[in-house]
């Protein structure tokens, strides 16, 4: 698919993570975010002062106790005298800046920019900064958890799921952080009965099919054509990219299937040239941080039909070596600094086609989808990147 | 015409910060009562030390000891402090260019009145007697050359000797901050009618739909919604969770029903507790009922509803709600 | 590079208090209702929408996501957000706008300072390990910025004075704004400091409000606008958030992000000035030679609505164009502490 005339050519020249883990008390916030753009500037062959311009995402500030970190942060990040902006979508927050970060070059502004999320929750307590109740309210907030899983309960309703499928995802993502140096959690042995063993959280949630709370940081560096030409090494090319809202809750609201989510994935599709993604994708770093998410978003992103995303990941077939394989490196169920998670994703995709993701490497992935979601199931955003730009 | 109701929000919560090598190393020598600086690579001495120079953006070569004493560059008057702040009574803030550095740190002075603080006086810090390494180690600067005071000179500028302090890798940083929340309109006349034992939900002109508890405006159409509709307080659960884990700030005893309530007549669930039955008694489709808190209980809050019980009529068909998941 | 143009602005009044909540609605509804009728638009024009706003002025984390209410968001939009004050979501959303992603565009900024003690709360925005924790709030680190200047003879108390004068007098034109009135540097320099040198006329007062651009690429612009505010510069840049590290008398990243933009040649600068000397330092900054008229809407000195007021200074900038005031006009808007991060607007007249 070739550029509209206003929209200049992007790719991804290197990436860089941190070891996530549930603390990194060996660094500091500024320590944390320059672990991912030192290793994302080693990738691409660059120095910090190479880039142009740098976009910050992160989650709520109430997570540290900062406001406004990037103004703290400038220093570290090498923005002295240069642009730098800070997005906050929710959890999609780290999607939504690899989002902006390709805007800023597809506009043709800039050739070289930093995208970085993080986020460094083990300062705080992620689920008491988001079971925060205002005055008035019945306070059942549960985190999370307690607002995702009637939702899961509500698919596997309409859908007659077997209830063992959330399982299967869960034990499919631990295995295959096992094969990932910088993933959180990695458990190589975990079996679908340890995991149907675990403690229920959130009925119908198990302990096993929930995401960790973790500190941990990305960095992807973007780049034009003249810069993706310059360096010796294979890029990812950024096909399309899309961003969707809805409210987070109002009458008619589709909380299994969301709207703005398939809205969002038939924009993409459209603009990458894509008609059958499960034939056209060869693997899709999703946002899942309770496993019975992949079938939901399978579904939500078209791979499968409404009420038949279970059957693919029963089937094994979003295992690695699957017909698409989800979650290589372990997901959101292994590493989940929320605000970086969604940026994990569009930087894993990448890996793929630029043939970096080491053990967890799908053979062949020449096409790859990056997602992110966030808030009450109401902000989308993902990418096609590939190893040729069109 | 009535106001909105509001009531106070507190944000409360102690951050546990780790440091870094860098800062780590600062913050141990506060405890040592030593300040350090970090050179960079300009040959410029940063106080408080440079994480990553800003010119080079590489972390610092070696971190130097500064001071103690300084020069004020510049300063201004706190007349009424604020919680938290390094004293209680008026002091001035102050940027104070420590002997040796090359940039100015920020820190309180403790002059007494605003007449005795001048740019370009002389300055050393007052260390705290319980040190844990945090820049409040520093109590605050005084003005140099009170040398007449005798112990406490032992505890001010006076150069010590090093004493042996583990490395400090960690510091707690409180952050307590008030805010009045503000009730919209629409919740405040929902609240005030929950306070008449009434549940009142609100349609919107534009799309027909009942919203319960009312908002600004329907999320749909973007526009207030207007009209009020008392609503029975029956209906049915569309969906749950039983929560089993605990959480700071929880107020509910585990295990819960965590139940998404549509109200008959109304277009929108909302969430509320489920009681009256074992967690595993309750069902999609279960048709329940309100459990009031006694009527001398009642204040402006959805908590007037204790929770929501089974009525025991048959379960809602699936086809009714399945549209609201 | 595709020509694109702010063609509509509206902002709610600029008071002391609203009855509302943190999450903006109450001030977006009237606001967005008044900018679609300005323009003729409809939400479902719109192709992009970007907001500005921070959760801890709120004290709620995702306080944005309540104030999409006011979108009317279904069918789902392209939407997103920064933490910024909305003059970087205008950023944003024009950046849209040049992928062609979008051919129209909205943004909007709101807060309710009153909610908090907005100067403490601020105070959370400096290093998180050796300044924050000493809480030093927003009114005293400008303090310490203006003495600098007054040390330096770069300006003096009855020049910033005189800044206050102006405001208040040009304010009497702007019916949103929240201090207006005819004032002398005398009567000013008269009353206490509160945080010396500052006196109360040097310091933005604490505001509730929102603000909403819309802009347009192309002949949609021509189209919608008589006389559209056609961007020609659009930077911004940030400095070192070590306090004690740059010289706060000046700002080298408003004078960068100025130059860049094309500064040059405005007649008329709304600056985003929270307190007086940074009215100083900005026009310095910026290069504006004495003719330049400074912020007729009255600025922010008039009416600081946080993560509005940026956004607002780019709309009144442009309502200079809109009415043929001006045939050359700059919005400015600054972020953290004693004009970190400075962005600049440049439009004009065709």
């Amino acid at each position: 698919m070739s550029p509209s005339p206003n929209k200049h050519r992007a790719a991804v020249l290197g990436t860089g993570q941190t070891h996530h883990r549930s603390k990194r008390p060996d660094v500091s916030m500024a320590g944390l975010c320059r672990e991912a753009v030192d290793r994302a500037l080693a990738d691409a062959g660059l120095e910090l002062t190479d880039i142009d311009a740098i976009v910050v995402g992160k989650a709520p500030d109430l997570f540290e106790g900062v406001m406004m970190p990037e103004l703290y942060l400038a220093d570290a990040l090498g923005a002295g005298g240069k642009p730098l902006l800070r997005v906050h979508t929710a959890g999609s927050v780290g999607g939504a800046t690899g989002v902006v970060a390709a805007s800023l070059v597809q506009a043709g502004l800039h050739r070289r920019v930093l995208a970085v999320a993080f986020e460094k929750q083990s300062e705080s307590n992620a689920m008491w900064a988001l079971s925060i109740m205002p005055p008035f309210s019945m306070p059942l907030l549960a985190g999370a958890g307690g607002y995702f899983a009637p939702h899961v309960r509500s698919y596997i309703r309409r859908s007659g799921a077997p209830t063992h499928v959330g399982a299967l995802v869960a034990v499919k993502d631990r295995r295959n952080g096992a094969r990932n140096p910088y993933a959180h959690l990695r458990q190589p042995d975990i079996t679908l009965e340890s995991v149907q063993a675990s403690p229920m959280l959130w009925d119908p949630v198990r302990y096993d099919e929930t995401c960790p709370s973790s500190d941990g940081a990305c960095a992807v560096v973007i780049g034009d054509q003249a810069a993706a030409e310059a360096v010796a090494h294979p890029v990812a090319w950024i096909r399309a990219t899309s961003m969707r809202t809805e409210p987070t809750m109002f009458s008619g609201k589709d909380n299994v299937n969301p709207r703005a989510g398939a809205d969002a994935a038939a924009a993409l599709w459209a603009a990458a040239g894509i008609s059958r993604p499960i034939d056209e994708i060869d693997v899709a770093e999703i946002y899942v941080p309770f496993s019975w998410f992949e079938p939901m978003w399978l579904e939500n992103l078209g791979f499968a039909g409404p009420g038949e995303g279970w059957k693919l990941t029963e089937a094994g077939e979003t295992e690695i070596g699957g017909i698409i394989p989800i979650n290589p490196s372990g997901g959101v169920l292994c590493s989940n600094p929320i605000g970086a998670s969604g940026l994990l994703r569009f930087a894993e995709s990448a890996m793929q086609v630029m043939g970096k993701a080491g053990e967890h490497q799908v053979a062949g992935a020449r096409t790859a989808l990056g997602h992110a979601y966030g808030g009450g199931s109401q902000y989308f955003s993902m990418w096609v990147v590939a190893d040729t730009p069109d | 015409m009535t106001t909105p109701l509001s009531a106070p929000l507190e944000i409360s919560f102690d951050y546990t910060r780790s440091l870094g090598p860098v800062l780590s190393q600062f913050m141990t020598g506060l405890a040592q009562r030593r300040i350090l600086g970090s050179r960079g690579a300009d040959g410029r001495v940063y106080v408080p030390p440079a994480e990553y120079d800003p010119v080079t953006f590489s972390p610092p070569e070696e971190l130097v000891p500064v001071g103690p004493e300084g020069t004020v560059l510049t300063w201004s008057w706190q007349p009424e402090p604020r919680e938290g702040q390094p004293l209680d009574y008026p002091f001035a803030w102050a940027l104070i260019r420590l002997d040796g550095a090359d940039t100015a740190m920020l820190h309180a002075v403790d002059a007494g009145a605003a007449a005795a603080m001048q740019t370009g006086m002389r300055v050393r810090p007052r260390w705290a007697q319980e040190r844990s390494g945090h820049i409040r180690d520093i109590t605050c600067f005084e003005p140099a050359g009170n040398e007449a005071d005798g112990p406490a000179a032992a505890e001010t500028g006076a150069v010590v000797p090093e004493e042996n302090r583990d490395a400090v890798t960690m510091i707690t940083t409180p952050v307590r901050l008030r805010y009045q929340h503000t009730a919209s309109a629409e919740e405040s006349r929902y609240l005030r009618a929950l306070k008449e034992g009434k549940v009142i939900g609100q349609r919107c002109p534009a799309c027909g739909k009942v919203y319960v508890p009312p908002r600004g405006a329907c999320p749909v159409d973007g526009v207030p919604t207007t009209t009020d509709v008392e609503l029975p307080d029956t209906g049915i659960v569309t969906t749950f969770c039983v929560v089993n884990v605990p959480f700071q700030g929880q107020r509910i005893p585990s295990p819960y029903v965590a139940a998404s309530v549509l109200l008959d007549g109304a277009d929108i669930a909302f969430q509320h507790l489920i009681l009256g039955c074992e967690p595993d008694e309750v069902r999609m489709g279960l048709r329940v009922r309100a459990v009031w808190k006694p009527p001398e209980e009642w204040g402006t809050t959805s908590e007037n509803i204790s929770h929501f019980e089974p009525t025991g009529e048959p379960d809602a068909p699936y086809e009714s709600y399945a549209r609201h998941l | 590079m595709r020509d694109v143009a702010v063609i509509g602005f509206a902002e709610a009044p600029n008071v002391r208090q609203t009855d509302g909540t943190t999450n903006g609605v109450e001030m977006l509804v009237p606001i967005f209702r008044q900018i679609f009728d300005q323009t003729g638009l409809t939400r479902e024009d719109v192709g992009f929408w970007c907001s500005g706003s921070s959760d801890y002025l709120a004290g709620r984390a995702f306080s944005f996501v309540s104030a999409v209410d006011a979108i009317g968001a279904f069918p789902p939009v392209m939407e997103s957000h920064v933490e910024m004050d909305a003059a970087f979501a205008l950023y944003e959303a024009w950046v849209k706008v040049l992928t062609g992603e979008a051919d129209i565009a909205l943004a909007y900024g709101f807060g309710k300072s009153s909610a908090g003690d907005l100067r403490r709360v601020l105070a959370l925005q400096l290093d998180p390990y050796v300044l924050a924790p000493l809480w030093p709030d927003s009114i005293s680190i400008a303090a310490l910025q203006a003495r600098l200047g007054l040390d330096k003879g770069l300006w003096t108390e009855r020049a910033m004075a005189e800044v206050a004068v102006r405001s208040r007098a040009a304010a009497a034109s702007n019916p949103d704004a929240q201090l207006s009135g005819a004032v002398t540097a005398d009567e000013l320099l008269a009353r206490p400091f509160v945080a010396d040198p500052l006196r109360a006329h040097d310091c933005a007062p604490v505001t509730d409000g929102a603000a909403v651009v819309i802009i347009a690429a192309g002949d949609r612009a021509s189209d919608l606008c008589e006389r559209p505010a056609w961007i020609t510069g659009f930077e911004h840049r940030i400095d070192s958030g070590q306090l004690g590290a740059r010289d706060l008398t000046s700002s080298a990243s408003a004078a960068s992000a100025g130059a860049a933009a094309g500064a040059s040649g405005v007649e008329v600068a709304e600056l985003h000035a929270p307190f007086t000397h940074q009215e100083l330092i900005l026009t310095g900054a910026l290069e504006l030679p004495d003719a330049t008229r400074i912020s007729p809407s009255g600025g922010a000195l008039a009416g600081n609505a946080m993560f509005a007021a940026g956004l607002a200074r780019i709309g009144h900038a442009a309502r200079q164009i809109f009415s043929g005031s001006a045939g050359r006009a700059l919005g400015h808007a600054t972020s953290g502490p004693a004009l970190q991060q400075n962005l600049v607007c440049v439009m004009e007249a065709r």
